[in-house]
């Protein structure tokens, strides 16, 4: 066992109204830390929404507590170091090269009338390097493919070097090859860092093979959470994603998300 | 709390996970396991600030290092030597820098000024020679004196008259372009101009109501200061109705709002100079531009200048953080209200000063920053510095061809400008429809 510090997430009683709406009630979401958490759910579920409150992005009640600290109580800096966002759809500046956006990341290490260190340029080139981006550096961010494009926000983000990562669909653009990659990093990065991840997963069977627990969100309500096999199961997945599925179970026992056809028994 | 994964080690190799293809990833390696990493321990966030503290940074990095070829490293050679020259890129990335303002870029700025100013100086109506111009500036500086041979007339049409209109141009052309910079940055919008929320409308009914109820003279005499309340006025109503308007304080009802308030005093402002039809023409000249005020007007706007111009010079990278807008700039760690406040607030009184004394110069708070992107780059960082000297250097070549081009006669400064600037406009909205966002 090292000493090294870990930041566990408690969320508690989170509601969100939008438009006059209740977008999200009543949710609790928890995960040690270190742990690795998927947010899964239909459209419209109130993924992004959680994921948003949670980093304090959206009025909110209830409380979202952070290796011990009321997120609320925070000031922008702070919780910027504490918590790193990608958004599922980010806006991009069309001319900022990647090199320029990666050190984005860095704003909150940044005094306000200050200017980027030589450290924060050798992380933000350290990141890219990671992230298989180096070559990109010094292009602008409208000639980047969405798969790229999409790296690159996960690049800002761990340029912010916080314990806490919230990856809004953090894959969905990537090929098979660069999910992996992504994800693995991403894994990676938990294990041996210990950072706290929560990301938003489309792909069932991938939030089952990646992460220690599953949280299923349906009409902004927390319907289910535990390990991937208790959550990933026909009947529930039947009744929130109108879905007709087979679970099958891997020699892990990681839950495996198949589609049924019509003709499928 | 335990730091241990709570299921079996990720890293173990027949773990799904780290086996199989890595397409573009050194698998995690067992040998080195959770010992290596623990090194990399993230700073304590007990205090947060601590997190900057360059220890933090120096492992940032190493864990790079170690995941990048690492001792040990289960790779083949082929593999690692294939990584070997991607190693210089992170440290090469980190000292090209793309977005910061290049010496050379100012120079060319400053050098253009200074040309501008030149040519501003020496053409006029009565011809003055331009080496007794260059003996008679000179001359003026500390310990420097020199013989002019120019005539008492010529030296004090030289230091009355063209030396404070070229400064006065130089000033309100910076001004209105810097501040043109500042709203595009706060309101993520490429076509924002200056004048965008009252400032021009405000200025323009103040001044109308002076000129038509004092009249005259009497009215012409206060103009400047009228313009420069109208403006602030203008801007901090539009603020206002924006903020109580729009609930999150967002740019879209901020520019709305601009939109209504500039209507709403437009509106008065023309139902107020049809009260006096004859002082139409007076208000009219004023709404075209002058920089013909003189060392006064010039001594009158310098605080302003300063103040407005430093205030934006400092905000350039914060402009840049605002430019992925207000949500996640706040994700980042800023407070994006805050910023806006603050360059709006500079914005305007730069605005409010170039009006005081150049009147409702149109377009070249959106030309100018254009010119500057396109040709020195999109970081606010470049378009504010370059965008103020660029935007000198426009004015006072504009108005040097507003003041020849039918000498005797002047041309009003603003036809000249909007004369370049209208096609200009539409050859933006043409680049700028291919973005899209
Ligand atoms: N700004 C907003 N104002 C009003 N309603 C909103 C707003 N943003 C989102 N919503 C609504 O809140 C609900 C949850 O949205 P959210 O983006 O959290 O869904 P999601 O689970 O992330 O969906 P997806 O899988 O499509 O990304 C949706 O019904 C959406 O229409
Ligand atoms: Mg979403």
């Amino acid at each position: 066992m090292s000493g090294r510090r870990t930041y566990p997430l408690e969320v508690t009683d989170l509601g969100v109204r939008l438009d006059g709406r209740e977008v999200l009630s009543g949710a609790a979401v928890s995960a040690a830390g270190g742990e690795w958490l998927a947010v899964v759910g239909p459209n419209g579920a109130g993924k992004s929404t959680l994921l948003k409150a949670m980093m304090g992005l959206l009025p909110h009640t209830g409380e979202v507590v952070a290796g011990g600290v009321r997120v609320r109580d925070l000031k922008p800096r702070e919780r910027a170091r504490l918590i790193a966002y990608a958004p599922q759809s980010p806006s991009l500046p069309p001319d900022m090269t990647v090199f320029d956006y990666t050190l984005l990341g860095r704003t909150p290490y940044i005094p306000y009338l200050g200017r980027e260190s030589a450290a924060d340029r050798e992380i933000a080139g350290a990141v890219l390097e990671r992230l298989d981006l180096a070559g990109f550096a010094a292009r602008p961010l409208a000639h980047m493919s969405g798969g790229e494009r999409q790296r690159v926000v996960l690049a800002r983000a761990l340029a912010q070097q916080a314990p806490v990562l919230l990856l809004d669909e953090p894959t969905t653009a990537l090929d098979l090859g660069h999910q992996q990659q992504v994800l693995e990093l991403v894994d990676r990065l938990r294990a041996g860092d210990g950072l706290t991840v929560v990301t938003t997963l489309h792909d069932l069977s991938l939030a089952g093979q990646y992460a220690d627990a599953l949280l299923l969100l349906a009409d902004g309500r927390v319907v289910a959470s535990g390990p991937p096999a208790q959550v990933l199961t026909e009947p529930l997945l039947a009744r929130h994603f109108g879905a007709r599925v087979r679970v099958d179970a891997e020699e892990d026992g990681r839950p495996l998300v198949r589609l049924l056809r019509p003709d499928d028994r | 709390m335990s730091a241990e994964p709570p299921r079996a080690d990720p890293l173990c190799a027949d773990s799904p996970r780290s086996d199989g293809v890595h397409h573009d990833l050194e698998p995690a390696d067992p040998a080195r396991g959770d010992s290596a990493r623990g090194d990399s321990a993230r700073a304590d966030l007990a205090g947060a600030d601590r997190v900057r503290a360059d220890a933090g940074r120096a492992e940032a990095v190493e864990v790079v290092d170690q995941e990048g070829d690492g001792p040990g490293s289960s790779r083949s050679d082929a593999r690692r030597s294939e990584a070997r020259p991607s190693e210089a890129r992170p440290s090469e990335a980190a000292r090209s820098r793309p977005g910061r303002l290049r010496t050379v870029t100012l120079l060319v700025a400053v050098a253009l000024l200074l040309a501008s100013m030149a040519v501003g100086l020496l053409v006029g109506a009565a011809d003055i020679s331009p080496k007794g111009i260059l003996f008679a500036l000179l001359d003026r500086l500390p310990f420097v004196h020199l013989d002019s041979g120019l005539a008492p007339v010529d030296q004090g049409l030289l230091f009355q008259l063209r030396l404070p209109r070229v400064l006065l141009a130089a000033l309100v052309g910076g001004l209105l372009a810097i501040a043109g910079a500042g709203y595009q940055g706060v309101f993520r919008n490429p076509l924002a101009d200056p004048y965008l929320l009252g400032a021009a409308a405000g200025a323009g009914l103040s001044v109308t109501l002076v000129v038509v109820f004092l009249g005259g003279d009497a009215g012409v005499a206060i103009v400047p200061v009228a313009a420069f309340v109208g403006a602030v006025g203008g801007v901090l109503l539009a603020y206002a109705v924006g903020n109580t308007a729009g609930r999150g304080g967002g740019t879209a009802t901020l520019v709305l709002a601009g939109v209504a308030v500039t209507s709403f005093l437009t509106a008065i402002q023309t139902f107020a100079q049809q009260l006096k039809l004859e002082e139409l023409q007076r208000i009219y000249s004023w709404i075209l531009g002058d920089v013909g005020g003189g060392w006064e007007q010039v001594w009158m706007i310098a605080p302003y200048v300063v103040v407005s111009t430093v205030v934006l010079l400092l905000h350039g990278r914060l402009l840049d953080v605002l430019s992925v807008g207000d949500e996640e700039a706040a994700g980042l760690g800023l407070r994006a209200g805050r910023v806006r406040f603050v360059v709006l607030l500079a914005a305007s009184l730069a605005t409010a000063a170039a009006v005081a004394v150049g009147g409702l110069i149109a377009f070249v708070g959106i030309v100018v920053p254009h010119v500057v992107r396109r040709l020195a780059g999109w970081s606010y960082r470049i378009v504010l510095p370059i965008s103020f000297l660029g935007g000198g250097a426009f004015l006072v070549l504009a108005d040097t061809v507003a003041r020849t081009i039918l000498a005797p006669a002047e041309l009003p400064i603003g036809v000249v400008t909007a004369f370049v600037g209208a096609p200009f406009f539409v050859a933006v909205l043409r680049m700028t429809r291919r973005v899209g966002t």
